[in-house]
């Protein structure tokens, strides 16, 4: 609130240092955010930028260094005292209460006396000032839980502001949002800079960062290692920043093959626990020696279509045929028959679902398979045999450190999703589908986990795969269906262009409707 | 950024349960002060109480088995994510199955060969009892903290009119069954080892038969498809999902393995101690199983160890009231009240310090492996 008078710094990091037990997460952090600016903080997941902002934001106290507000040395040691100090924070996973209506949710926190109607009543003045003020118009009395995520996020963004935020922090803000909602929001960006607010865009994608910061910093294993005016930097010159050599971008591959169809879904129906449908009549059909690419925005049935498929989880309608077993969807599940007849599966989040975070690596390359006749010995699991085995993987696939013991949540992002490629890989399937192979993975792995997947379709298996990223999909695959709200919006060869498949993934089916 | 797992196993497995001990004891002291007793005097009584003497320690270890069946039952249900509360009522209905055994076959067969049936109905009965929380959770999302302790005082009101109405002696006025012959009882170690100066402590085969059931759930949990199977349940639903084990399969096995282990603590109560069923014979040692498998970290040699701690208040608390009259039985009950709590309940109290400290040293150690 003081800002105003102060012409220096929005923020000013010295030597901001924080580790969890053994492991450095943020070291000897120098950063100056200039008033009325954008500034992204970049770096792989895992490079310290979500800590670094919850420092800022008092949910983690630094072990060393010091923070400047406004050129005034500040003491966060809440989320409340950030508040306070004039920053708001707009989380990746929304902090909204669904069945509330936006001015509730807007005033939550802010009551202000025990009586509402007074409350309700400022809140919505200052709500509709707000809203004219920066051109973010929600209607007040809508429910949340209702409103598309674009809004949903403008909700939260106007929370903050009615708390007086000088700074916003936005945390992985286009990681939900298609396309044309990340556009919308970079144009509200525009217009918080140009009314003297400080944003600060965490996020690993660099278009975003090309397209909307005035300055951009680097973080690399917990460490700052860059600041640039993005005007002068490139995306190559970030990348490179980013992982620290040069990478990449592109996914070397010959020409498909595809033979007969291995995996083939039919007529494809899933309601979630609510009752709402989150598949619908969703067929599909992937050949030999052939990638087929799901592309859209998570959240539209994607999780659900992998679920089913895999036997997780029952299907309201559907079959599925893995080479010539014909599997009805809508009996009980069992996904340890989906393996039993060829399946693989790469689960899209290898924490909940791929790995037991408590046991070993060994004890994770076994996991779903541990019934194998060759893993037991009479009425005991064969330990020695299934150590042996592991290790091999691990020096096949290049897992550090390369431990049979060390307990799964020890290994990073990349190395985690590599124990459970292994797994998965190894099993020689005929079909593998596998979800967001490099979510939350540095980009040395991602480079190896591309690898493999092109050779799994060389070696002419069948293979489904499902990301959000579009440039996964559009270098993998040999063919893209886009999903939108459940439904499967069209198919398009490898060469379409990004506009093309990113209407799809808004849910417009025909181009003239854009 | 995980919380567990980032201590040394020798401060998880040995510091921790030692300083939530060392607590407890802390502040049963201040209790026995302020009732005007000094508590070393009290400390002295319970250690000489509970192994000064042969009889002594014949009664730690006849309680210590009592605490290994039901701590094993918490245990292995902990393993799968379950807390089976119904310990107490498993133990008790697994008597049952122990007690009919001996009353059919006491006549006819020694020792040895009615063991082998009151075994096996023991634990049927006690695993039938966990069966139905367990069936209620697996399809119908009951919580089974609620359904079994229900099933507890349902446990107790059954058993008060089977012995009062149906297995009782013709003439008696005592609710239990018959004492059973010789052929129905355990042998007490006293009589099978006259030289080790058991006095006359009731302490008997049953402790071995505990001693097997902790080599039996090491192995069921640590070495086999179906522990594996449980252990990924209980540390990872969806991941066991993933993995294609059935969920319903997993809670109603594991509650069976649970009830039965549970029901096998009368073996050591009905055919080894009292060679009859009496009412409510279990006394809450289903229910101290619980701190006993927290404090024993769900892994057996924890148990045995926690499990002989409990055996040594349960014993030594006992002579401490007989030796300092102010000190009476309800204050025995706070001293064990305070270790479950401490053990128990308040088990997360030490970590957040104890794991910043030990993270500061192998900080300072790294450093200096740097320099």
């Amino acid at each position: 609130m003081n800002a105003q008078a102060h012409q220096g710094p929005a923020i000013e990091l010295k030597g901001i240092g924080k580790s969890f037990g053994p492991v450095v997460a943020n070291k000897d952090i120098d950063l100056v955010v200039g008033k009325g600016s954008v500034h992204g903080i970049i770096g792989e997941n895992g490079a310290g930028k979500s800590t670094l902002m919850s420092i800022l934001y008092g949910f983690y106290t630094a072990d060393t260094g010091e923070i400047l507000i406004s050129g005034k040395k500040a003491h966060i040691p809440d989320s409340k005292a950030a508040i306070e100090s004039g920053i708001g924070m707009v989380h990746q996973h929304f902090m909204l209460v669904d069945t509330f209506s936006v001015v509730e949710n807007i005033m939550l926190g802010a009551e202000g006396g025990a009586m509402l109607d007074k409350g309700i009543d400022d809140a919505r003045k200052e709500l509709k000032r707000l809203a004219e003020e920066y051109d973010m118009h929600v209607d007040p009395d809508a429910i949340v839980g209702e409103l598309p995520v674009g809004l949903q996020q403008r909700v939260e963004i106007l929370k903050a502001l009615y708390r007086g935020a000088d700074i916003l922090i936005l945390d992985e803000p286009t990681g939900v949002l298609t396309p044309a909602e990340a556009d919308h929001l970079f144009r509200i960006l525009d217009v918080l800079r140009n009314e003297g607010k400080t944003v600060l865009l965490i996020t690993h994608k660099l278009r975003e960062i090309m397209h909307i910061t005035d300055t951009v910093s680097v973080m690399r294993r917990g460490e700052m290692v860059a600041t640039r005016k993005t005007a002068e930097t490139s995306m190559s010159e970030l990348a490179e920043l980013m992982v620290g050599r040069s990478v990449l971008l592109e996914v070397e591959k010959q020409p498909a093959k595809p033979g007969a169809p291995l995996l083939k879904v039919e007529n494809l129906n899933v309601k979630d626990e609510r009752g709402v449908m989150r598949v619908k009549n969703a067929s599909l059909e992937v050949r030999a020696g052939e990638i087929l690419g799901i592309a859209g925005v998570s959240g539209n049935g994607q999780s659900e279509l992998l679920k089913a498929i895999s036997g997780i989880e029952k299907a309201q309608t559907g079959k599925v045929t893995i080479g010539t077993h014909v599997i009805d969807l809508t009996g009980e599940c069992d996904a340890a028959a989906m393996r039993d007849y060829g399946m693989s599966h790469v689960p899209e989040d290898r924490h909940k679902m791929g790995l037991v975070n408590a046991f070993s690596e060994a004890e994770n390359s076994i996991l779903g398979y541990h019934r194998e006749p060759k893993y037991s010995k009479g009425l005991l699991l064969d330990k020695e045999f299934i150590r042996k085995e592991a290790m091999e993987r691990i020096e096949k696939y290049d897992i550090r450190p390369p431990s049979t013991e060390l307990k799964a949540a020890k290994f990073s992002g990349g190395n985690q999703q590599k124990i459970v490629l292994a797994r998965e890989i190894e099993r020689d399937p005929d079909v593998l589908i596998i979800g967001q192979p490099t979510r939350g993975v540095d980009i040395g792995a991602i480079e190896y986990i591309h690898k493999r997947i092109i050779e799994m379709r060389d070696a002419g298996k069948a293979v489904l795969l499902v990301s959000v990223e579009l440039d996964e999909i559009r270098s993998l695959s040999d063919r893209i269906m886009v999903m939108f709200d459940g439904e499967i919006m069209g198919e398009r060869g490898p060469e379409a262009s990004e506009q093309e498949l990113g209407l799809l993934m808004a849910g417009v089916k025909n181009t003239e409707a854009a | 950024m995980t919380k567990q797992g980032q201590l040394p196993r020798w401060v998880d497995y040995g510091l921790l349960p030692a300083l939530n001990l060392i607590a407890a004891f802390i502040v049963s002291g201040l209790v026995v002060v302020v009732i005007g007793e000094d508590p070393f005097e009290a400390v002295k009584w319970i250690v000489y109480g509970a192994l000064g003497y042969g009889e002594g320690v014949g009664f730690t270890l006849f309680y210590a088995t009592n605490f290994i069946f039901t701590g094993l039952a918490v245990a292995v249900a902990f393993h799968a994510g379950l807390f089976n509360i119904g310990g107490e009522g498993q133990a008790y209905v697994g008597g049952l199955g122990i007690a009919l055994a001996c009353l059919a076959l006491d006549a006819y067969m020694p020792w040895y060969v009615t063991m082998i049936f009151a075994v096996l109905g023991g634990a049927l009965f006690g695993a039938a009892w966990a069966f139905i929380p367990a069936w209620l959770q697996a399809k119908r999302g009951s919580h089974i903290v609620i359904t079994t302790i229900m099933f507890n005082f349902i446990a107790s009101s059954l058993m008060v009119y089977l012995l009062a109405n149906l297995l009782i002696p013709q003439g008696s006025m005592q609710p239990s069954t018959r004492n059973f012959d010789v052929g129905g009882q355990l042998p007490l170690l006293r009589n099978m080892w006259p030289t080790l100066d058991l006095g006359q402590s009731p302490v008997n085969l049953a402790f071995f038969i505990a001693l097997v059931a902790c080599v039996v759930v090491w192995l069921l949990i640590w070495r086999t498809k179906l522990g594996f199977e449980i252990r990924s349940f209980g540390a990872n639903p969806t991941a066991a999902q993933y993995a294609g084990i059935s969920p319903v399969r997993i809670i109603v096995v594991t509650m069976l393995i649970s009830g039965a282990l549970a029901g096998l603590m009368g073996m050591n109560e009905v055919m080894g101690s009292q060679s009859k069923l009496l009412l409510d014979f279990t006394a809450g040692y289903g229910f101290v199983g619980i701190a006993v498998a927290l404090m024993g970290r769900g892994h057996p040699i924890g148990i045995i160890l926690a499990s002989m701690l409990f055996g040594l208040l349960y014993q030594g608390g006992a002579e401490l009231a007989f030796e300092i009259p102010t000190i009476s039985r309800e204050m025995i009950v706070v001293i064990q009240a305070l270790v479950i709590l401490f053990a128990g309940a308040l088990e997360h109290m030490f970590r957040p310090a104890v794991e910043s400290f030990f993270a500061k040293i192998s900080q300072t150690k790294q450093a200096e492996g740097a320099a």
